[in-house]
């Protein structure tokens, strides 16, 4: 129980960071719009919890211009990816047990 | 946590992936449609070739190229009512018609389809025509399963049939015309059956 409960990652522990990696795992890569669109929260709240998951290394963001529009892309990291591949697993083992 | 938070987070990952990744709003009712127009078109090029004093079909003819104009007109039906029934069902569900999803669904899809239909008119062009329905089958398959991963399940087993019916079809060229109607005709009414009943009853 407490192995599992090492992998259940408190980075995770917020909907629109699980959120986010769930996007990110399953597309190359979002963009901010995409993002907020598919998980419904503010520019603000978007904003704030992508940095979280940015400082952890668990994703990546570049930021470009499409045109005169300044456009910012997220993509999942291996390490991001591999982190959250582990808590998923958790979950399903604490659903379980 | 307890563990009804564990499952809201569960369903709630799986939600977003497949929002994310896959164009759910693909319409059933469009599938079964394209599958009467393939009959019907079928049914008038029989009519046509046994009406004519020869009873089959030769390439240069008059008759050869109406049935290439029925076939492009079952084509541009089958495309307009997808497009149609497709667009109407993603406003319903609130889904974006044109984003990165269905323009990933759509080069997949259209990739292996365009290269097939380009192979099918050059080996009609070198008049070699047994196993154009076959081909058409086998590429239509094989665009369908590339596609599939962008969007529901059933795309892929309609694809997988359309394979398994085209190269049976490739071994009895004499019976192309036959395969032809169960994969475009038969199997796009059953598939398409399938996917109205499961996500579109009732909505």
């Amino acid at each position: 129980m407490k192995n599992i409960l090492n992998n259940i990652n408190k980075a995770f522990d917020h909907r629109v960071r699980l959120g986010i990696m769930s996007i990110l795992v399953v597309n190359e890569y979002a963009d901010f719009k995409t993002l907020k669109e598919l998980l419904g929260a503010t520019d603000g709240n978007l904003a704030s919890h992508s940095k979280a998951l940015e400082k952890v290394e668990f994703i990546r963001v570049e930021k470009q211009f499409i045109g005169r529009k300044p456009n910012t892309r997220y993509y999942a990291t291996k390490l991001g990816k591999m982190e959250f591949k582990k808590h998923v697993e958790a979950l399903e083992k604490l659903l379980k047990g | 946590m307890s563990s009804e938070d564990y499952l809201k987070d569960i369903s709630e990952i799986k939600n977003l992936m497949n929002k994310s990744s896959r164009f759910i709003s693909l319409s059933g009712l469009a599938g079964i449609l394209a599958g009467f127009y393939a009959l019907i078109g079928a049914g008038f090029a029989y009519w046509l070739v046994s009406k004519s004093t020869r009873g089959y079909l030769i390439l240069d003819g008059e008759i050869f190229r109406i049935i290439l104009l029925d076939l492009v007109l079952v084509l541009i039906f089958s495309v307009g009512t997808a497009i149609y029934l497709t667009t109407r069902k993603a406003k319903k569900n609130g889904e974006r018609i044109w984003d990165a999803t269905t323009k990933r669904l759509l080069i997949n899809f259209l990739v292996p389809l365009i290269a097939g239909g380009l192979y099918i008119l050059i080996i009609l062009s070198q008049h070699k025509y047994g196993h154009t329905g076959a081909l058409m089958l086998l590429f239509y398959g094989l665009a369908l399963i590339n596609a599939s991963k962008h969007t529901v399940k059933d795309v892929k087993y309609l694809g997988y049939t359309e394979i398994v019916l085209g190269l049976i079809g490739a071994l009895y060229p004499g019976y192309g015309f036959w395969f032809w109607v169960l994969g475009f005709g038969v199997m796009h009414i059953f598939y398409g059956s399938l996917m109205y009943f499961k996500h579109e009853r009732g909505q």
